[in-house]
């Protein structure tokens, strides 16, 4: 049978990233194919109603599927990550010249973050901020590929920029996109100050649901975390796709994202889209 | 092994450091990093993480971090190959498609794209004279601004002048000719053969130097262009169409540029002024250039293909034949030819006149027998192919 995959077209890359993919696959037996959604949470939809197998899901859209399916009597796995997938932070950073020493010096001010559905620069950020008792934020939100889970880089670094100009007081993003920002001069070098970093968190997985083929979508697993980038076929497509190797999937680092999505009340428990202002 | 990065930041370029650390140990060894840029942890998080390589916060120390060196690294030169080396003793019988543009030498990563360079075998494109020739060609380049004294007087009668600028506008065709062929070869040819693009390269900029100065020669004194024939432009044509890289070479080079050696000494020493005695030489010393690659090239040539005397043949033969119909060198070049050699039009001088341009006709027969007979054909093969050569000269 047929094992399908469905993916999120943030980039116009994704379609060279899943067809050199599902090239490769095919080459290795597996009878495998993807499909390309607009947005997270019509792709979640699709996968529990079992219209595809298996989810190139962001850390958001994976905490839907496990609700919608727990939901419909289904469950989804975590099956496989990308290694540059484990243990990201985000963080709050301040101009260089900012009086705020510790977050809570935060007190009463505007902080910047991306999309309203992106987990790294903008739920999790704020829920870490809330849970350091920083009350009564004004949130400067920036919706860029809203819908996207904050895979489009935009909103992010239109906080950034905000911060810069002096707009805001601080800007939330992820620790890769801090470095990124930095040397591609978004952030200049001397400008801004990190402020704060929060817990380790998770990003993406692949979801598969319980409706899927099962020895195909056990070969599929297989066959990613057999992906060497030793291999100069394989290479280019890691390299794409923005990884060194797969590794088996895991839950336990979707803690915080969980936390800030019942916060904010973004999904209900039986994964219902609950955000008022979320239009994908 | 420790790194002490000081106050550099990753945005100031302590990568550079850290990775060269990271290369100091074995794959799985630990480096300990310190630094008092206040944004290091993070940035060492998230930088190792994208290059696969482990981080770890150190537990009772503040400002140290440890990496442990990943395998990615390592694992991109698995398979990596030198593109042969970068002497000429270094250079392949047949550099494969996938070496592409890397240079002669250099360790090339495995995997990319192949390359579509279909010139890719020793054999087929190279000669030993190749870069001793580029070495000679890229010290001999002239600029036309300064290498022609443009401003010399000269006192031409207006006919005569107008025979230098029906000769320009021929040459000027078979410059661009001349230009267009190497420059169709040299994108063809593997790039591992550096030494033979190069020395197209240079090929296909002599040219252009010759039609700016053939051009400007030809408008010096306010003249317009001259006149191109059909069927000087359909001799061309066909050494335009010819793929086989030998066969191209053999037809312009030995042949053509071969013939137009005599030509451009003919012209230079009829000239009427210093500055088209001048640029015939200068382009006449480019040519003589381009026929010892070409000569030399066929001569290497001869040596590991018996067939090859064969196809030169043939493609003399087909050339003559596609060129059967029509009148070959246009009639008012033939004409101005004579006027310039008779440099007047008293019945004596066009005698005389006519007379040399026999003769430039006699040397060029010379010439091509003597240049087939070096690649090995036996004199009356090679008079009755001369014969056969185009009578546009090129």
């Amino acid at each position: 049978m047929t094992l399908v995959m469905g993916g999120v077209a943030y980039d116009p890359k994704v379609v060279t990233i899943w067809d050199g993919f599902r090239r490769w696959l095919r080459g290795q037996g597996l009878d495998f194919d993807y499909v390309l959604y607009s947005n997270y949470e019509r792709q979640v939809e699709e996968l529990v109603a079992g219209r595809i197998d298996a989810a190139w899901n962001s850390p958001l859209a994976w905490l839907r599927s496990e609700r919608l399916a727990a939901a419909r009597g289904r469950t989804v796995v975590s099956a496989v990550m990308r290694d540059t997938d484990q243990d990201l932070t985000s963080v709050v950073v301040v101009r260089a010249d900012s009086p705020a020493r510790t977050v809570a010096d935060l007190k009463g001010a505007t902080v910047a973050v991306g999309a309203v559905d992106s987990p790294q620069s903008t739920l999790i950020p704020l829920s870490y901020l809330h849970g350091e008792g920083v009350g009564d934020l004004t949130v400067r939100r920036f919706d860029v590929g809203v819908g996207l889970h904050g895979d489009h880089i935009g909103g992010e670094r239109d906080a950034a920029r905000a911060l810069v100009a002096g707009e805001v007081d601080a800007a939330c993003m992820i620790d890769g996109n801090h470095l990124l920002f930095g040397r591609e001069g978004t952030l200049p070098a001397g400008a801004t100050r990190i402020l704060a970093q929060t817990p380790v968190y998770d990003h993406c997985t692949m979801a598969v649901v319980d409706t899927a083929p099962q020895a195909e979508a056990a070969e599929f697993v297989r066959l990613l975390e057999s992906m060497s980038y030793a291999d100069p076929e394989v290479r280019p497509l890691l390299d794409l796709e923005g990884l060194r190797r797969w590794v088996p999937g895991r839950t336990s680092g979707f803690g915080p994202l969980g936390r800030a999505v019942d916060e904010t009340g973004f999904y209900d428990a039986a994964g219902g889209v609950a955000a008022v202002d979320y239009v994908p | 092994m420790s790194l002490d990065l000081g106050m550099l930041g990753f945005d100031r370029g302590a990568h550079l450091l850290v990775r060269r650390a990271l290369g100091g140990v074995g794959v799985g060894d630990r480096i300990t990093v310190t630094g008092g840029d206040p944004a290091l942890g993070v940035h060492l998080r998230a930088w190792a993480r994208a290059e696969g390589h482990g981080f770890a916060e150190v537990a009772d120390r503040t400002a140290t971090w440890t990496l442990s060196r990943g395998t990615a690294e390592r694992d991109r030169w698995v398979g990596a190959e030198r593109a042969g080396g970068p002497g000429v003793d270094g250079i392949v019988a047949r550099p494969p498609g996938r070496w592409g543009l890397a240079a002669r030498g250099a360790l090339v990563e495995a995997g990319g794209p192949e390359s579509r360079f279909d010139l890719a075998d020793r054999d087929v494109v190279w000669a030993d004279l190749a870069p001793r020739l580029y070495a000679h060609a890229a010290a001999a380049q002239w600029d036309p601004a300064t290498a022609v004294e443009w401003a010399a007087p000269a006192e031409i009668p207006p006919d005569v002048e107008a025979s230098v600028v029906q000769v320009m506008t021929y040459l000027v065709e078979n410059e661009q000719t001349a230009l267009v062929v190497p420059a169709g070869l040299l994108a063809r040819v593997h790039p591992h053969f550096r030494e033979v693009q190069q020395l197209l390269a240079v090929q296909a900029a002599d040219e252009a130097r010759h039609m700016e100065v053939f051009t400007r020669r030809a408008l010096l004194h306010g003249g317009e262009m001259g006149t191109s024939s059909a069927g000087g432009r359909s001799s061309l044509a066909t050494l335009l169409v010819e793929p086989d890289f030998s066969l191209a070479t053999f037809l312009l080079s030995v042949l053509g540029e071969g013939s137009f050696l005599a030509l451009l000494a003919f012209l230079e020493r009829h000239a009427p002024d210093p500055v088209t005695a001048r640029i015939t030489h200068l382009a006449r010393v480019d040519e003589a250039r381009h026929v010892a690659f070409g000569v030399a090239h066929l001569e290497h040539q001869g040596t590991v293909d018996p067939s090859l005397r064969g196809r030169l043949r043939g493609a003399i033969e087909r050339r003559h034949d596609a060129l059967a119909d029509t009148a070959g060198l246009n009639a008012d070049v033939f004409d101005a030819l004579v006027v310039l050699a008779a440099g007047s039009w008293s019945p004596e001088a066009i005698a005389h006149g006519f007379a040399a341009v026999q003769e430039l006709h006699q040397a060029m027969d010379d010439g091509r027998r003597a240049r087939l007979a070096r690649l090995g054909f036996p004199p009356d093969e090679a008079a009755e192919l001369s014969a056969l050569h185009t009578r546009n000269f090129m």
